[in-house]
């Protein structure tokens, strides 16, 4: 698997270290009214066969948060964003 | 027929022509009272004993593909009963109590061969550690046994007691672990369930799971709907997919672990042994082939191989523990997918959809779990309640703070 990081170009896969479900939202009450909404965030996964938004720090290189679009059956990569710019991107939809 | 040493000889002299296939390929009925979807080792010992102990035989265990193709036939053959945790140790110590009698009991030679299973330490804190987990054993009457570094060496000389890093101080040894021949697993299972009146469907992949008012009614299936009153899920690294066509969302994520073989070798290694430095345990098949393992590769991944760093992380700790092992060829490679939940431990519980039960989580430590899993898990069915052996393994014990967590890493799956 290599994957295409934003600042240093295309790199093989144990430079990465992976770091699960992007799309996932930490929630943004501490009220234990919420509680629900902590287990789901903590705990519960899609875990979807095909295509997914995952973690990964860039490691063993520049040490970016990176978040790569991924085909967990073919592993194909579709695209690779920064988690800042993934963020922003969540946001602002 | 009963399997002995009349049959076989009566066998030998038609020259093997006559033998009786092992199980029927029926067609599936309308209806069962209960089905299991998967048909590798944990469904088809769940159908094994809803009929053989709970005297339910209006079963069908439906597998999309042929019988015993996923983990039951990808893992590395290693049962133990080297657990800490108390909800862990008695389901897995009863495991290897099955396990003991299972050839006799399904009358089929699995190979069930307790040849010791070895853990290595490498530092005093370990050993402290592993201390520990050895009286943990022995109160839930698990034979451990603390060896120092010389009793290591007079069981494997060949390992690298000296290694500047990771020099060999000890291990702690469960002379009752083993391996056992995991394809006879699934198939002794298969024709024990067979010869009770379970139908084994294979290539019969489930499309959606039907229920009405909150129960389950149904199945459907690329061979039309089939109707149940009770459905069990053992789908392991599909289970998340399977649930989801019911509405659930477990707490899983599934990964890819690899195994290894290596050229067939004279004896060489005569029990499993496992490096506490790095994740690698290895074994001897009767074949001479090394067959031997590490960790899952880390990212979540339905591909059934996986990639070449992860490789080489294994060999270079095989290697770090028996240099030997730099000159032995490896013959084949392969993955399976692991449904890693997440806190390490298996799921064996109802849902909240009625007569839906779900069986999953078993990380990569399923193939030692198959005989409990099944027996706790037709229990389950049966009665529609848990046994005090599976009662620690709720799904809802993950919102209810009751996590049972041998390492200790928290929700990440995959570092389990």
């Amino acid at each position: 698997m290599l994957i295409k990081c934003p600042h240093c170009g295309t790199r093989p896969v144990e430079e990465f270290t992976f770091n699960g479900d992007a799309s996932i939202q930490r929630p943004t009450s501490n009220d234990p009214a919420t509680m629900d909404q902590w287990f789901d965030y903590v705990y519960l996964r899609d875990n979807p066969k095909g295509r997914f938004d995952e973690y990964a720090h860039h490691s063993s290189g520049c040490r970016a948060w990176l978040v790569v679009t991924r085909d967990t059956q073919t592993h194909e990569i579709f695209n690779v964003v920064t988690a800042r710019d993934y963020a922003k991107k969540r946001v602002a939809s | 027929m009963k399997y002995s040493v009349f049959s076989l000889l009566k066998n030998t002299l038609s020259g093997h022509k006559k033998w009786p296939a092992a199980w029927r390929d029926p067609q599936p009925k309308k209806d069962y009272e209960v089905v299991i979807i998967g048909g590798g080792g944990h469904g088809l010992a769940t159908a094994y004993y809803l009929a053989k102990v709970h005297g339910i035989s209006n079963v069908a265990v439906l597998e999309k593909s042929w019988l015993g193709s996923g983990n039951v036939g990808r893992n590395t053959t290693i049962i133990r009963s080297n657990y800490m945790l108390p909800g862990n140790n008695p389901f897995y110590e009863w495991s290897m109590k099955l396990w003991e009698g299972l050839e006799q009991d399904f009358n089929f030679n699995a190979m069930v061969s307790q040849r010791g299973v070895l853990n290595l330490c490498h530092t005093d804190p370990q050993r402290d550690a592993f201390a520990r987990r050895g009286n943990a054993m022995r109160i839930d009457g698990v034979d451990a046994e603390l060896l120092d570094a010389e009793g290591v060496r007079e069981m494997y000389p060949f390992l690298d007691f000296n290694n500047a890093r990771f020099p060999i101080k000890g291990g702690i040894l469960q002379r009752r672990g083993g391996t056992v021949r995991h394809d006879a697993v699934a198939w002794g299972y298969a024709r024990g369930a067979d010869s009770r009146g379970v139908d084994i469907i294979q290539n019969c992949e489930v499309t959606g799971i039907k229920t009405v008012k909150g129960k389950v009614v149904g199945v459907g299936t690329n061979k039309g709907f089939i109707g149940c009153k009770k459905l069990g899920l053992a789908a392991a690294g599909n289970s998340s997919e399977v649930a989801a066509m019911a509405g659930l969302k477990l707490p899983i994520e599934s990964h890819v672990l690899q195994a290894f073989v290596s050229e067939g070798l004279k004896p060489y290694i005569d029990g499993v042994v496992t490096f506490g430095a790095g994740h690698f345990y290895v074994s001897q098949s009767d074949k001479g082939g090394l067959v031997f393992g590490g960790d899952i590769d880390g990212y979540n991944s339905y591909a059934r191989r996986g990639n070449l760093p992860m490789v080489e992380h294994v060999i270079e700790a095989g290697v770090a523990m028996i240099p030997g092992l730099a000159r032995v060829r490896v013959l084949r490679s392969w993955g399976g997918i692991m449904d890693m939940s997440m806190d390490g431990s298996p799921i064996i519980d109802k849902t909240s959809i009625d007569g839906l039960y779900l069986n999953a989580g078993w990380c990569y430590g399923g193939f030692k779990a198959t005989p409990a899993s099944g027996w706790c898990f037709a229990h389950t069915i049966a009665h529609d309640e848990l046994h005090k052996l599976n009662a620690a393994y709720r799904l809802d014990r993950f919102r209810r703070g009751y996590m049972i967590d041998e390492k200790g890493q928290g929700a990440s799956p995959n570092l389990h």
